[in-house]
């Protein structure tokens, strides 16, 4: 059995065509970019890897995740946490309320929930920030919150699809620091998908395009 | 006069409403100097409370009506948060429009024709499973709990309920939020229920308050489908109204302002159940339930949503054979022989009544366009924003009750010497006409792209010909579609006619209901039926139209 994630002759094709072709590894702690332009199959791998496909797609080959094969699995079955370029978080509930909707129930007791969540806030350098709307927040506060709660929520393994490109430069470079150190410190898979060249390579890892063929070797550690 | 439009709008929806409120809380104190009563008094009151039936009838009001909202609102979001996004959804949408055009008491007849012991389930059960070679002499339509007229409201209210939030599901990121809820482990249904629904709901508070106040003041379905002795406070009031006894009229009129009341209570009471129901959802989230194993939940909304689909498509059927049956013997599913002759038996009324059904629906819907059209135009025109309070406007006729400022509007026209004329029917029906109108039109009209007016500007065209010459040709179908539901929602009227009409005036619906104390069904079937096809026409064209008119134009909306 293998830690990671395992994509093992992954294709997909629409009519005919190979959108995706892709035979790779990803050990925990590690980020792999997947770099494309807009249309070459980047978000069908997203849908593919969290278990909802858009029907007309057929799909080959096999993902792996801590060694186990995901194939007919739902999206809430799989363990891999999702962060999208919007942030997404939900309007009606508090900042407190957007992380204990993440956290499992597995933790119980009012008291050991709150203590979590005030430490990712912690994490995320926004003590005290449990009762605040959301609405409120700036845009880079709001993008770490939305990724402590993707965190929170204990996946396996991270999708970041263009999570940065909302973002102004200087916040871009900062975000792009704090979620790479985040994935590193949490020790899980994480696959990013980008159009962006520097969000790629800031990555640290290997970049390579949709159909597999190699940007950048990973640079070694 | 554009300008003046909204204004205009406001005061036709506000000053009847007004009126109506005066007219009844007046007469419900005793002043009603044309009927003798020039001292203010507490005796309607104190007649209204010596009713034996009175808590009966109240607590049935209350029942029916908090039940039935409660029942559709659930429902319409369980099968939302079970199949928001996929094909099967997509299937109820399109069945929507059409069944929300069936009047609510054709929808009502239907159903009856399905539950009595002599309808289809009951044959369609008998004698294999039942062992009925007779119809069983039980009563199911009617039943003194009310169970019918609250399944009769059901399944039209759910119908309504999921159109509307539908509407509102367009302005939320609703299927990413579900995914997102779901990669974190929760079920499909909890996603939908605890990170959607929250924020929809504010959308549809206003359908569901009037939904509300609809149910526990609803007349045409509590007659046809609703218990008798003691019926809904209602339909009692409106007995008492039509007592030739012209003191009951006081009693009547306190029996009224009773129903506002009770209305106006059930609205805090739901208020109230609004926030426990949020601070419930927010206690459910601190403590991450996941809630992942929802499959059974899922089947079950399907299975709602499919009764509700078939109890009013399998009624209408139903009201169709009726209307072609000759002998039909109990357990049989389809008539012994069918005929035209319960059709031939009424050709000669049925078309009047048709004529005149149709002549108030056209004017209604004519006029109730023609000011929404000038509303929504002055707004562009002038830069107006339409606020909050004025939606609520909009609702003011669909919540405050018919069944208490009708009343009073009538009082007053009586002595107007306004009622029995079809002027007067009209009016009174573009009071309803005009906000379904008005919603159903607002959203298309402000996505129209506006840069298409700034280029015929600059092309030298004025504001009107901008309006009739590209906005209205490019609008053909939301404006065809807005009429058709106005016309539906006039055909559908039932206590403005009575009342405003003083029964001179009778359409297809207060013939139709008229009929269900007498319990003909082939009767029924041809009134009911034809109480059906008319709206149905309505939809039809305003689908056909536009496609015909632009079969050349493959970049106008056409359907």
């Amino acid at each position: 059995m293998k830690d990671g994630l395992q994509l093992e002759h992954l294709r997909i094709t629409l009519g005919g065509r190979s959108l995706v072709d892709l035979h790779e590894s990803v050990s925990p702690g590690e980020v792999l970019s997947v770099m494309g332009p807009s249309g070459s199959g980047k978000s069908t791998l997203l849908s593919v890897m969290i278990g909802q496909p858009d029907p007309g797609f057929t799909v080959t080959g096999k993902i792996l995740l801590d060694g186990r094969d995901l194939t007919g699995l739902g999206p809430k079955a799989r363990q891999i946490g999702l962060l999208f370029q919007d942030d997404l978080l939900f309007p009606h509930l508090s900042v407190g309320e957007n992380l204990a909707f993440a956290l499992p129930p597995s933790i119980k007791g009012r008291s050991a929930r709150q203590a979590r969540i005030e430490m990712a806030l912690e994490a995320a350098d926004l003590t005290g920030f449990a009762s605040r709307d959301p609405a409120t927040l700036s845009g880079g506060q709001r993008s770490r919150v939305a990724l402590m709660r993707c965190l929170l929520s204990a996946p396996r393994a991270l999708l970041l699809d263009e999570p940065f490109s909302r973002l102004d430069a200087d916040l871009r470079r900062q975000m792009r620091e704090f979620v790479f150190a985040r994935v590193q410190a949490e020790g899980i898979p994480a696959i990013l998908v980008t159009h962006d060249v520097e969000d790629a390579l800031a990555a640290g890892g290997k970049v390579i395009s949709p159909l597999g063929e190699i940007r950048q070797a990973a640079r070694p550690a | 006069m554009l300008p003046f439009a909204p204004r205009l709008t406001i005061m036709i929806l506000l000053l009847p409403v007004g009126a109506g409120l005066a007219g009844v809380l007046a007469p419900a104190f005793g002043w009603f100097p044309a009927l003798g009563g020039v001292t203010l008094s507490l005796d309607p009151w104190r007649a209204l409370l010596a009713w034996p039936g009175l808590s009966s009838a109240v607590w049935l009001s209350i029942v029916t009506g908090l039940g039935a909202t409660l029942i559709s609102l659930i429902l319409t979001v369980m099968i939302c948060a079970a199949w928001q996004g996929t094909r099967a959804f997509t299937m109820i949408e399109r069945a929507l429009s059409p069944l929300l055009s069936v009047p609510h008491a054709a929808a009502a007849f239907g159903l009856a024709f399905l539950i009595a012991p002599s309808g289809w389930i009951s044959r369609a059960f008998s004698p294999w499973a039942t062992g009925w070679t007779q119809a069983p002499d039980i009563l199911i339509t009617q039943d003194p709990n009310g169970f019918a007229l609250m399944a009769g409201l059901v399944v039209k209210e759910v119908l309504f309920l999921l159109l509307m939030t539908l509407a509102a599901l367009g302005q939320v990121p609703a299927r990413r939020s579900v995914l997102m809820a779901q990669t974190m482990g929760y079920g499909r249904m909890a996603g939908w229920v605890l990170t959607v629904f929250p924020r929809i709901y504010p959308q549809i508070r206003l359908p569901v308050y009037a939904v509300l106040a609809y149910s526990c003041s609803v007349i045409d379905v509590a007659l046809i489908l609703g218990p008798t002795r003691p019926s809904t406070l209602a339909v009692q009031v409106l007995q008492w109204l039509s007592d030739p006894d012209l003191t009951l009229r006081f009693q009547a009129a306190a029996g009224s302002v009773l129903q506002l009341v009770l209305v106006l209570g059930l609205l805090l009471v739901w208020r109230g159940g609004e926030q426990a129901t949020a601070r419930l959802g927010c206690a459910c989230v601190r403590r991450g339930h996941r809630m992942a194993a929802d499959g059974g939940m899922r089947a079950l909304s399907m299975v709602f949503a499919l009764l509700a689909v078939l109890a009013v498509g399998l009624g209408i059927l139903g009201l169709a054979v009726w209307s072609f049956a000759g002998f039909w013997s109990f357990p049989n599913l389809l008539p012994d022989q069918f005929t035209l002759r319960n059709w031939m038996r009424q050709s000669g009324g049925i078309s009047k009544i048709a004529l005149e059904t149709a002549v108030i629906g056209s004017v209604a819907t004519v006029l109730s366009l023609a000011l929404v059209i000038a509303c929504l135009e002055a707004e562009h025109r002038h830069g107006l924003r339409q606020s909050n309070r004025a939606l609520w406007l909009l609702y003011l006729p669909l919540i405050v009750p018919q069944a208490t400022f009708l009343i009073g509007l009538q009082t007053l026209a009586i002595s107007t010497g306004l009622t029995g004329m079809r002027a007067a029917v009209i009016a009174a029906h573009v009071i309803f006409v005009l906000p379904y109108v008005f919603l159903s039109l607002a959203d298309p009209w402000r996505a129209w792209d506006t840069r298409q007016g700034l280029v015929a500007a600059s092309l030298g065209a004025g504001a009107n010909r901008i309006l009739w010459r590209v906005r209205l040709p490019m609008l053909l179908r939301p404006v065809l579609v807005a009429a058709a539901v106005g016309f539906a929602v006039s055909v559908g009227q039932y206590l403005p006619t009575l009342l405003i009409g003083m029964g001179r005036i009778n359409t297809l619906t207060t013939e139709a209901v008229a009929l269900s104390s007498g319990g003909d069904r082939r009767l029924i079937g041809v009134y009911a039926l034809s109480q059906t096809v008319m709206p149905f026409i309505g939809f039809a064209l305003a689908l056909g139209l536009p496609a015909l008119i632009w079969r050349n134009r493959r970049g106008v909306d056409r359907g």
